[in-house]
């Protein structure tokens, strides 16, 4: 047990605790009491910097389940410990957040921060965890205290419905995931992620190599919201505002981006990993960008910027991965600036999108709307909010002096080095990189600038408000304005984040390469000269200006296009026909006929000993064994056969009962053919008392009528029948006629009389040597009779709802 | 013999299996009483017939038929009994209760 253990498990203590504490002070708001959890958090991850930054790590166990390898590891380097600090950093703030923003006396807040702090504690955990299955375990756990949060208010019909939608969709990909941690155990035998980084050269050519690669990215791709799993994000906006800052843009929808980045070293170096990476990025980012413009609603604008932006993460993930392809000669250094890039902009959004939610967030409580149509002219009632928001969109867009104008540089010039690339078909491809992520920003710029004026500039319409607009709480605006003044300071000097927090982050994404080729520098400047990226920078500003001026004019931007085909019509549509599917096919088979339910019964029965007969060659007839037969024992089966064969004949009830009574007899009489003398004793007794029991109930019962089946019914019945009668048959026939070994029962007949003193030998196994079988048919006659008792008793004292 | 004995057997069970498929209570019961017979031939056909005296020690015979299946067979016999005498009362409760014995409308509530 460690410190980081216990960092991890802070939080869970908290969210025991907390309503515990609350219930006793119920005059403070919870969130005061829960504030002091991350920010403790955040100091100790601080001072954690220096340590790693030296390139020490942090490595602590505790056994968990040793015997099948999973135990609570706990590793913190550059990865981990940069989103520990955002977890806890942005987790400090949003809980400051939401205590103004969710009022103590209509909601449930104790709720709200006991599902907030379940979260913390789990992404903390996929942060920190070196154990694959322990990753699994908190991975799951962020599904659920999302899923718990995104329908906090859970009364309204969208809440449930984004929370049932978020949740199928990421634990979709979680189970893909588990099947490829699953299958990386398979090929390594650790469950350790340092193991099997370790062990990435040995696999590098492992067949199962590319399934788990697939498994893994499924589960990246559906948490991150990556195209065309992104669908359950415009809906997860209908949680809390705080929840949509915190888990919707800066802290799970990283999740994937940290899986992806924390995988890079065991997959990295190959065309797959590469063009699925950056494919799906890069179509997420344009597409993301362009869907967009066309929101009226801030939330959901900005729900359609984390997917872009997170594509734009995403792509510069998987440029980088082509460092590891070129590691040793001295074109790596470029491709690992991507990597750098794809930190830095990490950083750079959690940063603005926090920043931007919250100001839509205040927007949305103090004008009661977050429709921008709804909205224009706040400007001068909400000054400070204005600031906020415009670092936040500005920075968003890539403008100078914010953080966000290097991390696009910086993007531009990874895209444009892949210009550069002639592996992996990109020969034919690169050009088409540059050209997309220009586009990408374009529509980025565009929709930051909608965000921004369409709120804040223009006219005021206060009869669509429902509220008198008017500047928010102090507590709430200073969270977005710590947020804000971060993005100015990180634009102004991002090298203080560069040394600290990206290079160990980078060195921990590429560990083999950087080993290789010494150590990787990260140097971002503000002013980099007149270079093709700033070019692009300025072509944004001024394609993204005209499109903004002709908005209103141009019907292909504010439009929605392909309204009719979309993907959350075939979510939806796939959803309702999976359930009328199997509703359809469980009625099909599950009629409420018991005859139905026998058909499959016998059926499977003769199919499955048939084939296992046919299979294992059972048709063995030896008949050299066999007793003869007298004219007297044909006699009696012929007798036998007769009367059994009548019964389906029967016309009355009373035929069909002495008919199965007649085949009783018989059976009575083989018993005294084959030397059964207490059996044909037994069998005479319960014979007649049977007989007896039909005739006296079925007195009651109305006449038995004949089966009235249509053809095809009566054949499917026979055909069942006789199947079942040949079968049993053809078993007896091999049975008898293949006996393995002989019969034990020679000791009983020698040790019958010495050591148990009898001479019916039937008798003495039934109550001596195998008394206990007695013993318990004893009691299942007795609990007959009981049953029998309490069926005649029961039914009749409540018995006058009966037969009339 | 034993050849005969398991095509009656065969027959025992074709017609029981026809039975139990109908759709009236009493010919579903008197064909679980078929299938019962034959299950006890088919135990006693499978320990070879007729291979000498009743397992009767007082016979003083050279051999004796095996007498763990008769033991075997007459365990089944009596619990047989007792589970279609239930049975029985079981069916003759349901048809005053519910007024049929036809098992086709002997079936769930469709609202439950």
């Amino acid at each position: 047990m460690s410190l980081l253990h216990a960092a991890i498990l802070l939080p869970f203590i908290l969210a025991v605790g907390i309503p515990l504490l609350s219930s006793l002070l119920r005059s403070a708001h919870t969130g005061w009491f829960v504030l002091p959890g991350p920010a403790l958090l955040f100091a100790y991850f601080l001072s954690r910097i220096p340590a790693v930054q030296e390139g020490q790590s942090i490595t602590a166990a505790v056994r968990w389940i040793p015997s099948l390898g999973i135990d609570f590891t706990v590793y913190l380097d550059g990865l981990g410990l940069l989103f520990a600090l955002l977890i806890t950093g942005l987790g400090s703030l949003v809980v400051l957040y939401s205590i103004f923003y969710l009022d103590k006396s209509k909601e449930a807040v104790d709720r709200f921060y006991v599902y907030l702090l379940l979260f913390m504690g789990a992404m903390l955990g996929v942060v920190i965890s070196d154990n694959l299955m322990v990753l699994y375990g908190f991975w799951e756990f962020t599904s659920i205290s999302s899923f718990l949060l995104i329908a906090f208010w859970h009364r309204r019909e969208r809440s449930r419905y984004g929370a049932l939608k978020s949740m199928l969709i990421t634990v979709f990909g979680g189970f893909a995931m588990l099947a490829g941690f699953i299958l990386l155990y398979l090929m390594t035998g650790t469950f350790s992620i340092r193991e099997i980084i370790g062990q990435a050269d040995a696999i590098a050519n492992h067949a199962l190599l590319l399934p788990a690669m697939l498994l893994i990215l499924l589960g990246a791709f559906t948490k991150s919201a990556q195209f065309p799993f992104h669908i359950w994000l415009p809906d997860a906006m209908e949680a809390p505002t705080p929840v949509s800052a915190y888990l919707h843009s800066a802290t799970m929808v990283k999740a994937g981006l940290y899986l992806v980045a924390r995988f890079s070293p065991v997959f990295a170096g190959g065309a797959e990993w590469f063009w699925l990476v950056s494919g799906f990025g890069l179509f997420s980012l344009v597409y993301g960008s362009y869907r967009a413009i066309k929101q009226t609603d801030l939330k959901a604008l900005l729900a359609f910027s984390t997917v872009s932006q997170l594509g734009l993460i995403m792509s510069l993930l998987g440029f980088g991965s082509a460092a590891a392809y070129y590691s040793g000669t001295g074109d790596y250094q470029l491709y690992a600036a991507a990597i750098a890039a794809a930190v830095f902009h990490l950083i750079n959004h959690a940063i603005f999108k926090g920043a931007l939610f919250m100001v839509a967030g205040i927007v949305d409580h103090e004008t009661g709307t977050r429709d921008i149509r709804k909205l224009g002219g706040l400007m001068a009632f909400m000054p400070v909010t204005f600031s906020a928001a415009l670092i936040g969109a500005f920075s968003l867009a890539g403008l100078p002096p914010f953080n966000g104008f290097l991390s696009k540089e910086m993007f531009f010039r990874a895209a444009l080095q892949m210009l550069r690339m002639d592996i992996w078909n990109m020969q034919t491809w690169s050009v088409l990189f540059p050209v997309v992520a220009w586009t990408g920003s374009v529509f980025t710029f565009l929709y930051s600038m909608l965000l921004l004026f369409r709120t804040f500039t223009g006219k005021l319409q206060p009869d669509k408000l429902e509220k008198k607009p008017h500047e928010a709480p102090l507590g709430m605006l200073l969270p977005p304005l710590v947020l804000g003044l971060l993005a100015v300071v990180f634009g102004l000097f991002p090298n203080l984040l560069a040394y600290t927090l990206i290079e160990p982050a980078v060195a921990s994404i590429l560990p083999r390469e950087l080993s290789a080729a010494g150590k990787f520098k990260v140097d971002i400047y503000f002013w980099h000269g007149w270079t093709a990226e700033l070019f692009m920078t300025i072509a944004i500003v001024a394609a993204g200006t005209i499109l903004y001026k002709l908005y209103r004019r141009l019907t292909v931007l504010n439009r929605p296009l392909l309204r009719r085909i979309s993907l959350n019509a075939a979510y939806d549509g796939g959803l309702r026909s999976l359930e009328m599917a199997s509703q359809r096919l469980t009625n099909a088979y599950m009629t409420g006929s018991v005859r139905r339910y026998l058909i499959y019964i016998l059926t499977f029965f003769i199919v499955a000993l048939g084939l296992t007969m046919i299979g294992s060659d059972a048709f063995r007839f030896d008949t050299s064994g066999y007793a003869d037969m007298s004219a007297y024992e044909a006699a009696v089966a012929a007798a036998l056969i007769l009367a059994a064969v009548a019964v389906p004949f029967a016309r009355s009830r009373l035929t069909a009962i002495i008919l199965t009574g007649a085949v009783g007899y018989m059976v009575t009489l083989f018993f005294v053919l084959f030397r059964a003398p207490d059996l044909a004793l037994t069998q005479m007794i319960v014979e007649t008392v049977s007989v007896t029991l039909f005739l006296l109930c079925f007195y009651h019962l109305p006449k038995l009528r004949r089966e009235k089946l249509n053809v095809r019914f009566k054949l499917t019945h026979v055909l069942i029948s006789a199947g079942v009668g040949i079968l049993v048959t053809l078993i007896a026939l091999s049975a008898s006629g293949s006996r393995a070994f002989d019969s034990i029962s020679d000791y009983y007949l020698a040790e019958s009389y010495n050591s148990a003193g009898g001479r019916n030998v039937v008798n003495v196994i039934l109550v001596d040597f195998r008394g206990f079988d007695t013993l318990l048919e004893i009691m299942v006659l007795g609990i007959a009779s009981l049953g029998i008792y309490a069926l005649i008793k029961l039914g009749a004292d409540s018995g006058a709802g009966g037969l009339q | 013999m034993e050849l005969f004995m398991s095509l009656t057997i065969g027959v025992l069970f074709a017609v029981g299996v026809y039975l139990i498929l109908s759709k009236s209570l009493l010919r579903i019961i008197l064909g679980t009483s078929l299938l019962t017979q034959g299950v006890h031939l088919l135990l006693l056909t499978m320990s070879r017939l007729k291979t000498g005296a009743p397992p009767l020690l007082g016979e003083k015979a050279d051999a004796y038929v095996d007498p763990l299946p008769q033991a075997l067979i007459l365990t089944s016999i009596v619990i047989s009994f007792g589970v279609t005498s239930f049975f029985f009362v079981l069916a003759y409760k349901a048809y005053q209760k519910l007024g049929t014995d036809n098992m086709e409308e002997l079936r769930g509530d469709e609202h439950e």
